[in-house]
């Protein structure tokens, strides 16, 4: 393993005594697409400024390629920033815009007008080079935006939300343009988002941030099936969770007692849980069914099996969800999500009706109770 | 913009034409509110275009036309005294906008910038020059000179600092409230990506507040030139005999009578005013047309 | 204390707030503060022969301007501004309504047709509607020459120097201050709340009544703020414009200061008409607060 291109460490930052971000310690290595993702106020943006050099940490460390980066000032660090609302400079030709750094560092104009023109051509805005920001579209100005960034040829780009402002589609079209681009000329990305779906399809590895603390780093398949905490499985996609305690732990297998519903289940994991500790057990709503699982021929217990009432049926077109109920009315309903495909989940459920919910032994994830 | 300089211009006088027809129908609908906008309007310009057109009558009696003339501009620009009036009125006019431009951007970016105490207090005091009534402000300067003891015999360009002074005093929160309406929508990440991409401290000011501040800049100095050159209260109270501004020889040339020479002389100041409100509205589309936009 | 919105490091940012803060404040201390202590203490002074003011803490000057002489000068003043805004208001009305319903391009030019005599030297002005008004002016001239097309006699009508040529002066100075305001309140308006009241049952008069009116009221009440105030304190139109009895309170103190010479007296009037300038501000800024409340 070579050494990682950024690290963080330590790093913290407080305004007028609220703390912004608390401790973060990071890894980038070179050439990935990395994720900040949490809700909006969770200090991702501070994070992302304070690696610009435009915010300065109330502590610790920003490390890039090896060095120290926290006597350099933002405008001589080797990162640079596409911003939330592009910030494109209004008074400035397109071309202008893109040349402005490259002219700060003195550029000539013979290899200034040659690279502005290599990078229209990877964002593909060819041929606008002379028009006025007013008349470039949304999705262009973030081209701009992002070219005016790519042309220093920064060993990272940071990018704040950069789709946040496109309307749906447009950001569908984005989110693979920006991959595209990223893998193509192999700069390292930092991307900030909220947006779980974006960050899931575009990233390398994703760190989820919560008040101001990483919650989990990880790729984003592991995100998502094995969440950490609670947090991360209610944030990223949606989740079932039920509260319990250890009752037994045997070879990898570990027992539940679900106090509410007065029954055991069992789970996988990997953790070590000593037994009457508290937990959660996360069920992603798509591993929850009403049929039972076909029993292997060891009559080992290999489903876990609840019953309750059907509440209600929402229809989404490609799947439906249910959400079913329990007997004691202040737990929360499961949510069940099936594929529509076959016959019997069109048919047979009715509202009201009694129904079992299934699921295998190492579809929930067991996290502890802080 | 574009089609104006088409060179089809006659089918653009046409258009403007039809246009011209379109609006005197659209007036008839609802003529009361129409009659009333033409009224107000001649009210408004009838006293300001006569007087422009008896400023060439041929004929002392200012009633009745006689026949078209230049000599009371001739003779206006022989008047030793209106010609130095004039060259002060400027000179003060000039010095004064620079000086309300920079007390007034300061004053801008301070409110805009900074939270401090009393801060509500300091904002109303700023504009007390502006409510002030003008004559107290004329009467407290010309007791406060007084009291100092300001010499009256300066040479010139010194003896044009009192009413400098005062005219900045009142012309300053003007220029500080058109900069800071401008500077609350600046775009912060603007001046953060001016940074990012290599910019110091120097450059994010060339480079991103000038040219956002610029159209402000433009309006609040045009507005301190302008109410510098109208201003007669002030000056009235602040300057002693020795010096005359156009507003005050043109006060003093009024009381005696109507004469063609106070028309001429009026004449030229609405010109150079109406110069400099053009000049303004041209650099502002100039501005626009390199693509800033609000 | 000092917070500053771009959270820079602290000694940049204090030294920033110096530089935009001193200037400033030292220029309103020196030609606003001072000059107006100044006048505050010689308002309770009293005159010692010709030229000579003794700082002796009296309030008899105060005592003087409470003399019915003055008071019915204060009264006067009130009376023509208040008539002057009353006549502004009912004059900007219609044409604010006329502009909004004019097409784009031609609304534009109205506009700066309007704004242009803001830019035009009062002095100016007011000697132009002299020239119309006075008795061998245009107006006169105009009626005498109908008259003499109509075989009728016309005696020239004195117009000027009277409290009605201040009022028109004042009027004329003063309209485009009241006719932006308004224009702005109601430019901004949008169009879909006076549908909203006609769809549920409001005449076109209710629709003013009910919902124009109220929504465009801070507008109207700053226009009148703008004709009022300064109005109120106008010295050069009853100058030129008004009867030798036609003085209003700032041509009042002009007297005291360049011709009889009692300055103190003319400080405690210039005081006084600072305190009921403020005293107007102040009600509207409370009229103002409580509306919106």
């Amino acid at each position: 393993m070579s050494a990682p291109l950024i690290s963080l460490q330590g790093l913290s930052k407080s305004f007028q005594g609220n703390d912004a971000v608390k401790f973060v310690d990071l890894t980038v290595d070179k050439g990935e697409f990395y994720g900040i993702l949490g809700p909006s106020g969770c200090g991702k943006t501070t994070l992302l400024k304070m690696i610009a050099g435009l915010e300065e940490p109330s502590a610790g460390r920003v490390i890039i390629d090896g060095l120290d980066m926290s006597p350099v000032p933002a405008n001589r660090r080797p990162v640079n920033t596409v911003f939330q609302s592009y910030a494109i400079f209004p008074h400035m030709s397109l071309e202008d815009n893109i040349s402005y750094g490259l002219k700060l560092k003195g550029i000539g104009s013979g290899e200034l007008k040659k690279r502005v023109l290599d990078m229209l051509d990877v964002v593909d805005l060819k041929g606008l080079e002379r028009r006025w920001p007013d008349q470039l579209s949304g999705g262009q100005l973030q081209r701009v935006a992002l070219a005016r960034a790519l042309i220093m040829q920064p060993k990272v780009v940071l990018l704040d939300e950069p789709l946040a402002a496109l309307d749906a589609k447009l950001r569908e079209t984005m989110k693979y343009e920006l991959v595209k681009i990223q893998k193509e000329i192999g700069i390292t990305f930092i991307m900030v988002t909220h947006d779980q779906q974006e960050a899931l399809s575009m990233m390398d590895k994703i760190a989820v941030m919560n008040e101001g603390r990483i919650q989990q780093v990880d790729q984003p398949n592991l995100l998502y099936e094995k969440p950490k905490n609670l947090f991360v499985a209610n944030f990223i996609g949606s989740a079932n969770c039920l509260m319990g305690r250890v009752a037994k732990v045997e070879k990898g297998r570990t027992h539940v007692m679900l106090a509410d519903l007065n029954q055991e289940i069992i789970a996988f994991s990997c953790e070590n849980f000593k037994v009457s500790d508290r937990v959660q057990v996360i069920i992603r709503p798509e591993k929850l069914t009403f049929q039972d699982i076909e029993l292997p021929s060891n009559h080992e217990k290999t489903i876990n099996r609840v019953s309750g009432k059907l509440l209600e049926i929402i229809y989404h077109g490609g799947v439906s969800t249910f959400r079913v109920g329990f007997k004691n009315k202040n737990l929360k309903p499961l949510i069940v999500s099936q594929l529509n495909d076959d016959q019997q989940t069109k048919d047979g459920y009715r509202i009201g009706s009694h129904v079992e919910v299934c699921w295998r032994l190492d579809a929930a994830t067991l996290v502890p109770v802080i | 913009m574009q089609s104006v300089r088409n060179p089809d211009a006659g089918k653009v006088k046409l258009l403007l034409f039809g246009e011209f027809i379109s609006a005197i129908k659209s007036s008839l609908r609802n003529p009361w509110l129409n009659i009333s906008l033409l009224v107000t309007l001649l009210f408004l310009y009838t006293p300001i275009i006569v007087l422009i057109i008896f400023s060439f009558n041929d004929s002392r009696r200012n009633i009745v036309w006689k026949g078209f003339t230049l000599k009371y501009y001739k003779k206006m620009f022989s008047n030793e005294i209106l010609l130095e009036a004039f060259l002060n009125s400027i000179v003060i006019a000039l010095i004064t906008t620079i000086l309300s431009l920079v007390l007034g951007v300061l004053t801008a970016i301070l409110l805009w910038r900074f939270q401090f105490p009393l801060k509500s207090l300091y904002q109303g005091m700023v504009m007390i020059p502006v409510i002030v009534p003008e004559i107290c402000i004329g009467i407290a300067f010309l007791v406060f000179f007084n009291m100092i003891g300001w010499p009256s015999d300066l040479i010139w360009p010194l003896s044009l600092a009192k009413i400098i002074f005062a005219h900045s005093l009142f012309c300053f929160p003007f220029v500080a409230i058109v900069v800071r309406a401008k500077l609350v929508n600046l775009n912060w990440e603007c001046e953060e990506a001016a940074k990012d991409l290599g910019a110091n401290a120097w450059h994010v000011y060339r480079d991103i507040w000038l040219p956002h501040l610029k159209p402000s800049l433009i309006a609040g100095g045009l507005l301190a030139f302008t109410l510098s050159l109208d201003d007669f209260v002030i000056t009235f109270f602040t300057s002693g005999p020795e010096t005359i501004t156009l507003p005050i020889k043109i006060y003093s040339m009024v009381r005696f009578s109507v004469t063609p020479e106070v028309n001429a002389a009026s004449t030229v100041l609405i010109v150079v005013t109406i110069l400099s409100v053009c000049t303004a509205i041209f650099l502002q589309k100039e501005n626009l047309k390199k693509g800033s936009f609000e | 204390m000092l917070s500053d919105r771009f959270r820079a490091k602290n000694e940049n940012s204090r030294k920033v707030f110096l530089v935009t803060f001193l200037p400033p404040t030292i220029w309103l201390i020196l030609f606003l503060f001072a000059p107006v202590l100044i006048i505050v203490v010689y308002s309770f002074s009293q005159k010692v022969g010709l030229i000579n003011i003794e700082v002796n803490w009296v309030m008899d000057n105060y005592w003087r301007a409470a003399d019915p002489l003055y008071l019915k000068i204060f009264a006067k003043s009130f009376y023509i501004a208040g008539t002057t805004t009353f006549l502004c208001l009912v004059i900007s009305f219609p044409v604010v309504l006329a502009i909004t319903k004019i097409r784009q391009n031609w609304k534009l030019i109205i506009l700066v047709l309007l704004m242009l005599p803001f830019w035009i030297n009062l002095l100016i002005r007011t000697y132009a509607l002299i020239a119309v008004l006075r008795t061998r002016g245009f107006l006169n001239s105009g009626f005498e020459w109908i008259a003499a097309h109509l075989g009728l006699r016309f005696e020239p009508v004195q117009f000027l120097y009277n409290d009605t040529a201040i009022i028109i002066g004042l009027v004329y100075i003063h309209l485009p201050f009241m006719i932006l305001p308004i224009y702005a309140g109601l430019e901004g308006f949008d169009e879909t709340l006076k549908q909203a009241a006609e769809d549920l049952g409001s005449s076109s008069m209710q629709v003013y009544r009910h919902i124009v009116f109220p929504l465009i009221r801070p507008s109207v009440f700053a226009g009148c703020m703008l004709v009022f105030i300064p109005a109120l304190g106008s010295y050069l139109t009853p100058e030129l414009l008004g009867g030798t009895d036609g003085q209003l309170i700032a041509n009042v103190i002009e007297r005291q200061f360049k011709h009889a010479n009692d300055w103190p007296f003319g400080a405690a009037l210039s005081m006084v008409l600072i305190y009921v300038t403020c005293g107007v501000i102040a009600v509207w800024l409370l009229v103002a607060k409580r509306k919106k409340s």
